[in-house]
């Protein structure tokens, strides 16, 4: 380690990385155990689709498959469905219908994973094909076909209503404003395709009865209680193991019918079981993010103050409402959409519906639909800038929130907990030039050749760190996070966690900490995480909770050891507890620092023969649960400067400028790698991604060649820059940092896109902005860019 | 069919499938797990080894193919202890997240610096164009290739005083 003998913040170089360069991790795909067979899923080529027959008899008598599981089989053991993260239920593997392009339908277990997909082409089933619902707009029409017919009583496709703030409040503010403008906008369906797709290799013992899964999972302690309550197993006969993970996103927080059926094949079998899905498997069928359909209505006085909002939504939740967030929240943190500013009133209706498609609706990167909600209200910035004659950023510089007025309850029933947010953008306006850029752009327009130049301005508030456990639950699951840490005798330390990198760096960050608060080497700070047998209760890695929460935990813990340390100091210094005071590393008698013992001295005394004081049992250890007292809110604004071919609809972004406010910056290093990440994404989101369908529910992404991702030609080089403003209830001030760009750059890019094509009176375009969308945006003829062009 | 491969200056014989990809054949009878399947169509370049000195997806690659040739995967990128100047540019530079991509872009930017020992932003841009990150957003790449060739052109001087 080239940072040897670094004590806490700071650019440390990722304990992660030695593995990683090798060639060593360990993913779920890298897994290989004595004996183990390979399990491939039959999927259905329909829609919407009446299952007649599954006949299983020529796949059975292949040589090399062990077993083939369908509905008929999960049903004898009570597993065909399972609960989903909303309360709904999903099929494992169809018993009366398929509701989705993709969907399980059976599930072979063989010798190799040739094998097992040579079985699938065995496997006969007979359709009797229904008539799809694809567009969410016509899912409630009264001819629509029933989706659900399996939830008795079901006669429609409504899922839920749901809505935030002061209904007649909002419409009394609108009534009266002196402008009001409106806009239907959709957020696409896109999907968060980490770059290691989903799987399992699935272990029962069954002499012991200990079933061990090693899975790609965020949440492995969710998903153990999960397979507890859903497969009856004794949650103490369970291990999961989330071992390192190819990328999450929010892709790796559900329960997908392979897993379901991996854990049964090992059960049928009694020889572990691995399934690993293909790409289109995972684009076709796990977890989806966003489609909300949404008409936002802003209204402000003449001289740009905005005085309120109001949204309709609907949104698509696919055949099974498989959305992953906290229970009582069913849009999410949707409700959030008041963003960045001072405004008097403000409503949201969402309305869930079903559809013919893959179920889920996680947090692609976007903390539980945050990045809807400032798409939406950024846009609506933009427009009303349009309307009133006022820059963008002028606008918004009249209208974010002071520092003064922290903490800020919104008109949705939010509580900011801190922030200056005209400094940050200022901070982003002169990282950028962005008065030279707006001279540029004149000067461009003036002259009327070459590329069309567009800036694009963003400011995000973000709510992160869920949550407060009487707020929040997934499934009951309180949203608190345990820790544990353990000091050896020679005082090195190890550190147990809930929470679980997917890329994050928690092995080093994490270890940080330790080393900020008990001020001994990083490197003496060994983190365990990803296993449910070694690491204490906790609800995992999404919605950039884990620095706000497992992060605070760990802060306690340490601080708890360092309590207890100056406990067993005070015997070795034969001093009382309290005269004594703490330098990093070592707890002195005050006024005397050569009096002292270092951590390592007193973790050795308290291991040894010393006479322990009271409140000490001996050793240092200790465990401890952080129950968040709020969210954190991390916030930035960010500046993107895009040239459109006119001729072609190309969109290029020239420069991306993004300034980042997450509070405490535990690891800089690793927050703007984060930051690049998720700008990345919203250049994808807002050029490239989406998964559209055709009108027999034909899914138009089903692979990269289709679903297109961001490579290293469509990405700029980066401009970062920050302000801090720490969060004044986190122990360390830090507020988690994960999502922020994910959430805050697809507006950005689209603003950007919308000004440039601005001369043409072009107000609002629907992502994604490739080259035939903005080419026919420009000719005034947009099309729908989730459905198929009719 | 039987098979004999070069991987990494070690030869192995196996009797295999036609069929069999490369990247499997890495993978499951070698055992050489650091090289990553991720798409199944050469979209994001997870799967890249080099086959008699060129970076290809060994996803779209038969192991048949590669009979009687020479392949080096990620864990031939060390040599006698020592990391590659990429590898170390991959750790200084934070240009790897996950993990999932990097074996794919540390065999890619080594085949660049071996034939652009100094290139620009741009050709590293270019020549990882091939390859999905989803991590990093490529900035850190490109930095970590770059302090690469700078530290690989200072150990050749080194060498050579």
């Amino acid at each position: 380690m080239s940072e040897n003998g670094h004590r806490g913040f700071g650019r440390v170089q990722r304990k992660e990385d030695a593995r990683f360069i090798r060639g060593k991790g360990n993913y779920v795909d890298d897994i290989k155990l004595p004996g183990m067979l390979y399990g491939a899923v039959l999927r259905s080529p329909h829609a919407h689709a009446r299952l007649v027959s599954v006949d299983t008899t020529a796949a059975e008598a292949h040589p090399q498959v062990r077993a083939v599981i369908t509905g008929e089989t999960l049903a004898g053991l009570n597993l065909a469905w399972m609960p989903t993260l909303s309360g709904d239920v999903q099929a494992v593997l169809a018993t009366d219908k398929v509701r989705f392009q993709g969907q399980e339908v059976a599930f072979v277990v063989a010798e190799s994973h040739y094998a097992a997909r040579d079985a699938l082409e065995l496997i006969d089933v007979d359709y009797e094909a229904l008539p799809p619902v694809i567009d969410a707009r016509r899912a409630l029409d009264d001819d629509a076909p029933v989706i659900r017919d399996d939830l008795e009583g079901r006669t429609d496709n409504h899922i839920f209503d749901w809505e935030a703030g002061d209904a007649s409040a909002t419409d009394r503010l609108f009534d009266d404003a002196e402008v009001v403008l409106a806009q239907d906008m959709l957020y696409p369906r896109v999907h968060p395709a980490p770059l290691e797709t989903c799987g399992m290799v699935a272990d029962m013992d069954k002499v012991t009865g200990k079933l061990t899964v090693y899975t790609t999972t965020q949440a492995p302690h969710a998903h153990r209680t999960v397979y507890a309550l859903v497969a009856g197993l004794p949650e103490h006969k369970i291990r999961v193991v989330s071992p390192d993970i190819g990328g999450g996103f929010g892709n790796k927080v559900g329960i997908y019918p392979g897993y379901v059926c991996a854990i049964v094949g090992s059960i049928v079998t009694g020889r572990p079981v691995k399934w690993v899905e293909d790409r289109s498997e995972n684009l076709m069928t796990t977890s989806f993010a966003r489609d909300y359909h949404m008409r936002g209505e802003i209204a402000a006085t003449r001289d740009g103050r905005v005085r309120g909002l109001r949204v309709k939504v609907l949104a698509d939740h696919g055949a099974f409402n498989g959305t992953a967030q906290p229970t009582k929240f069913p849009a999410g943190f949707f409700h959030v959409f008041t963003g960045s500013y001072d405004i008097e009133a403000a409503h949201c209706e969402v309305t869930g519906v079903y559809t013919n498609k893959a179920p889920g609706g996680v947090a692609y990167a976007c903390s539980f639909r945050i990045t809807e909600a400032v798409y939406l209200v950024e846009r609506m910035m933009d427009i009303l800038a349009d309307e009133l004659g006022i820059d963008p950023a002028e606008l918004r510089l009249r209208n974010l929130l002071r520092a003064e007025q922290f903490p800020y309850s919104t008109a949705t029933g939010w509580e900011y907990d801190s922030g200056d947010y005209p400094r940050t953008l200022r901070k982003a306006m002169e990282i950028a030039g962005y008065d030279e850029l707006r001279a540029e752009q004149a000067e461009r327009r003036a002259r009327g050749d070459g590329p069309l130049m567009g800036i694009g301005v963003s400011f995000f508030t973000e709510a992160v760190g869920a949550g407060p456990r009487k707020h929040m639950d997934i499934l009951g699951l309180g949203m608190a996070d345990g820790a544990e840490l353990r000091v050896h005798p020679t005082g090195k330390a190890v550190l147990r966690i809930s929470v679980q990198t997917q890329g994050q760096g928690h092995e080093t960050t994490f270890a940080q900490i330790v080393a900020h608060e008990l001020g001994i080497p990083v490197d003496d700070v060994e983190v365990v995480h990803g296993d449910t047998d070694q690491t204490p209760f906790g609800l995992g890695t999404y919605g950039s909770r884990s620095t706000p929460v497992s992060g605070a935990a760990t802060a306690v813990v340490a601080r708890k050891v360092r309590e207890r340390a100056r406990i067993v100091a005070g015997a070795m210094l034969e001093a009382a507890p309290e005269d004594l005071e703490w330098t990093p590393g070592r707890w002195a008698v005050r006024g005397d620092p050569s009096s002292g013992a270092t951590m390592q001295e007193i973790a050795m005394a308290a291991h040894g023969t010393l006479e322990l004081p009271a409140g000490v049992e001996g050793q240092l250890d200790a465990t401890t649960v952080y129950n968040p007292p709020n969210l954190t809110y991390p916030f930035g604004a960010y500046i993107a400067v895009v040239d459109v071919d006119p001729g072609t609809g190309k969109v290029a972004v020239r420069r991306f400028v993004a300034v980042d406010d997450c509070g405490v910056r535990i690891n800089p290093m690793i927050v703007e790698g984060q930051v690049h990440g998720g700008l990345a994404d919203g250049v994808g989101m807002a050029l490239m991604q989406v998964m559209a369908f055709d009108e027999d529910g034909n899914h138009l992404g089903a692979s990269f060649m289709d679903y297109l991702l961001p490579t290293a030609m469509e990405c700029p080089s980066w401009e970062l820059g920050e302000t801090v403003t720490p969060s004044p209830h986190h122990p360390l001030g830090a507020k988690g940092v994960g999502e922020s760009a994910t959430v805050g750059s697809p507006a950005a890019i689209v603003n950007a896109v919308v000004d440039a094509l601005s001369p043409y009176g072009v107000r609002h375009a629907d992502m994604p902005l490739t080259p035939a969308n903005v080419w026919r945006v420009i000719q005034g003829r947009p099309f729908r860019t989730d459905l198929a062009i009719p | 069919m039987n098979i004999t491969v070069t991987v990494n200056g070690q030869t192995y014989t196996r009797d295999i499938e036609p069929r069999l990809l490369l990247v499997h054949f890495l993978r499951d009878e070698l055992d050489l797990t650091g090289t990553h399947w991720g798409c199944d169509t050469s979209n994001c370049g997870a799967c890249v080894v080099w086959l008699d000195g060129v970076p290809v997806k060994s996803c779209t690659v038969l192991a048949v193919m590669a009979a009687g040739k020479e392949v080096r995967t990620v864990e031939g990128l060390e040599r006698d202890g020592e990391l590659d100047p990429v590898q170390r540019g991959f750790t200084e530079c934070h240009g790897l997240q996950c993990g999932f991509c990097t074996p794919g872009m540390l065999m890619t930017s080594r085949w660049l610096l071996d034939h652009n020992p100094d290139p620009s932003e741009a050709e590293i841009r270019e020549a990882v164009s091939g390859q999905i990150c989803r991590c990093t957003g490529y900035e850190n790449i490109v930095r970590s290739v770059r302090w690469a060739a700078e530290h690989s052109a200072r150990d050749t001087e080194e060498v050579a005083r």
